[in-house]
């Protein structure tokens, strides 16, 4: 065991920061919460910047333009940036963390030339069309139409929660290519572009007001069957390998946030018993942060251990208790959201134990895959 | 940076489970703590692991498989001491309750900014008839003799860190234990033609257990390394303030749920798991409690 960085990831964390001191100060504010279009650009603009800088797509494999950073060059890069206020990766999200990483693993030659570098230059963005009303945490009774026309499918259906749908130039879409299949197995995975006649796009509005989210209706939508990314019926494997690059840094910035605002909190008045709160609130996170470092370190061994499955669970958890402690100790002066950055948090963190797999599936993967407990009848 | 065990740290961990798993099976645990284990633990090297050129990262590992053995004694206490005696340390508030009086060859009292060490024949105390721990006997002394000065570290604020350390890694220990034992029996145990650990209620509640022993590892070997690491890192005290509020939180909150998940038998002296709840409620009033480190992780954040 052993805290301190080697010499090589210390020169790599000094690069950054120059470079980092350089360029953020170029940057115009960030645009208001509901001025879409400008945020698009903000967010694409930066990831152009990064790719001159040569850190677009940190952790994709050089030969398809990423950098092929190390699991703990990955952890310093989210760390720096966010302790520097730089943007996050906002409206990049789908394309570089999961799109991405999708179409270097399964998706044909011709796929990736057409789309792998735009993503890394910020000239392509990317949603996400997964959930529909009726398949939240059972994502695979998903019931989108895929029908077989000649070349293309046609689809009909609905998606929710469509992250950026309302801005984004092309989906990643799960669709049923067979329904007589057991749901696993009659699941096929598209690329969608969002221009395509038929479909219509509804942005949800959420408790923070607005949202990245929409829903998506789809109406005799015609998609080349050349857009189908891994084989027919086979989607829901090709959806299961796309975060594998990723591994051991995906709260990197959130806890790197969680920190600072710990710091913020704890300049405002507060009674003992809050204060003892936020005594604990700082030791969860640090806790967290030390299990990210482990599961960086396994990471980097080519292994994977239980934290890799706890970190989710555990960290949404922490940041809603940490959140919760903020209202207390503001009180009456959490009435407002405007210019109250801990209260805008606490709104956002509701969603973190709901999205990519409630805290409650999180309990039942980890008591099943890791602790080899039976499986509930399903 | 590498927070998982090197080879060398995962041969130590696996010699010392075989020697524990050999030499303090649970009927062993029961009879406590006495001379005999005293020399086996000193010829294991459990007492000296510091003098013996071990770093603080390798004794965290060390005392986590001693807690999942629920190993008796004054092992951290005499760890400190490091020269193979047993050793418990008080500081001089009365009542002073001391552990393991009978088995001690020195007592060490803080005074003042220093440690004394006082003969144990020499202290008037009354031993409970009954104490929480089976494992840990106690006995209550209103005055402490004078004793000799004695230096266990650079200072007695960073021996106590060390100490709250090492307690944290025993602690760490009995939660990964206490999750087995309930794991376990969730598979074995069936009711309504059902192994209980189908169920959700139960499995959730495992799953929380085997979640609070993770945080608390990466808190404990991150705080190993950082004691270690302390004159190039800054921030130690805050490294160790969160293991051992995290660890002991673990150790105890899994007792209960292993209790929980046991249900009747779980109230039962046969099955082992109040002795591991028991031994997580007598280490949390030492070196710190999760509460007074809570208090300490905010003072410092606020000062």
């Amino acid at each position: 065991m052993e805290l301190r960085y080697s010499d090589a990831d210390e020169s790599f964390r000094a690069e950054l920061r120059a470079w980092l001191d350089a360029s953020l100060p170029a940057l115009a504010p960030a645009p208001p919460r509901e001025a879409w279009d400008e945020r698009r650009k903000w967010d694409t603009d930066w990831q152009r910047r990064l790719f001159d800088a040569g850190y677009a797509g940190l952790h994709w494999p050089k030969e398809f333009g990423g950098r092929g950073a190390s699991p703990t060059e990955q952890l310093i890069f989210y760390e720096e940036t966010t302790r520097a206020r730089a943007p996050y990766v906002g409206v990049n999200f789908v394309g570089t963390l999961h799109a991405g990483p999708t179409l270097i693993e399964e998706g044909t030659d011709e796929q990736k030339a057409a789309h792998l570098p735009k993503i890394l230059r910020g000239d392509e963005v990317w949603c996400q069309g997964f959930s529909e009303p009726n398949a939240g945490s059972d994502l695979a009774s998903l019931r989108t139409r895929a029908e077989r026309d000649g070349d293309d499918y046609i689809l009909n259906g609905q998606k929710i929660w469509c992250s950026f749908g309302h801005i984004a130039d092309i989906g990643e879409f799960l669709v049923r290519t067979d329904p007589d299949a057991p749901k696993h197995k009659g699941i096929s995975w598209l690329m969608l572009p969002m221009d395509t006649p038929g479909i219509e796009i509804r942005p949800i509005k959420t408790v923070l007001g607005s949202s990245e989210f929409s829903e998506v209706f789809l109406t005799d939508v015609r998609v080349p069957v050349a857009n189908r990314v891994g084989a027919e019926n086979d989607g829901w494997r090709v959806t299961n390998v796309t975060l594998k690059y990723e591994r051991g840094t995906a709260f990197v910035s959130e806890l790197v946030d969680s920190m600072r605002l710990c710091e913020d909190l704890a300049r405002r008045p507060m009674e003992e018993p809050l204060a003892a709160e936020l005594g604990h609130c700082i030791a969860d996170f640090d806790a967290l942060w030390a299990l990210t470092k482990r599961n960086v370190s396994q990471s980097a061994r080519g292994t994977t251990g239980a934290g890799a499955m706890v970190i989710k669970l555990a960290y949404t958890e922490a940041r809603q208790r940490f959140g919760e402690l903020c209202l207390r100790v503001l009180a009456r002066n959490a009435l407002h959201v405007d210019d109250n950055e801990l209260v805008e948090e606490r709104l956002r963190t509701l969603a973190l134990t709901i999205a990519a797999g409630s805290s409650q599936i999180q309990r039942n993967i980890i008591s099943e895959r890791v602790l080899g407990l039976p499986r509930e009848p399903r | 940076m590498d927070l998982e065990l090197s080879d060398d740290q995962v041969a130590l961990r696996d010699g010392i489970a075989a020697m524990l798993a050999a030499r303090v099976p649970m009927e062993r645990v029961r009879t406590g703590f006495d001379r005999e284990l005293a020399r086996e633990l000193v010829d294991a090297g459990v007492f000296t692991l510091r003098r013996d050129g071990f770093s603080w990262a390798d004794a965290v590992v060390v005392f986590e498989q001693l807690g999942r053995a629920c190993a008796p004694g004054p092992l951290v206490d005499s760890s400190l001491f490091g020269d193979g005696r047993t050793a418990c340390i008080v500081s001089d508030d009365a009542p002073v309750w001391i552990e393991h009086l009978e088995a001690l060859d020195v007592l060490v009292v803080m005074r003042g900014d220093g440690f004394e060490t006082v003969e144990p024949g020499a202290v008037t105390a009354d031993p409970t008839s009954w104490p929480l721990d089976p494992a840990t006997p106690i006995a209550r002394a209103t005055e402490l003799p004078p004793g000799a000065p004695v230096a266990l570290g650079p200072d007695v604020r960073s021996v106590l860190f060390a100490g709250a350390a090492l307690t944290a890694g025993y602690q760490l220990g009995l939660a990964d234990r206490l999750t087995e034992l309930a794991v376990a029996y969730a598979k074995e145990r069936v009711q309504f033609d059902r192994p209980i650990g189908s169920f959700q209620a139960i499995k959730h509640l495992c799953a929380d257990m085997l979640v609070r022993t993770e945080i608390a590892r990466a808190a404990v070997y991150a705080a190993g390394a950082h004691l270690d690491a302390r004159d190039a890192l800054p921030g130690v005290e805050r490294s160790v303030n969160g293991a051992k509020l995290l660890a002991g939180e673990a150790a105890i909150a899994n007792g209960k749920t292993a209790t929980q998940v046991f249900g009747g038998m779980g109230y039962t002296w046969e099955v082992d798991v109040h002795l591991y709840l028991k031994r997580a409620w007598v280490l949390d009033t030492r070196f710190g409690s999760s509460d007074r480190h809570a208090l300490e992780l905010a003072q410092a954040a606020r000062a």
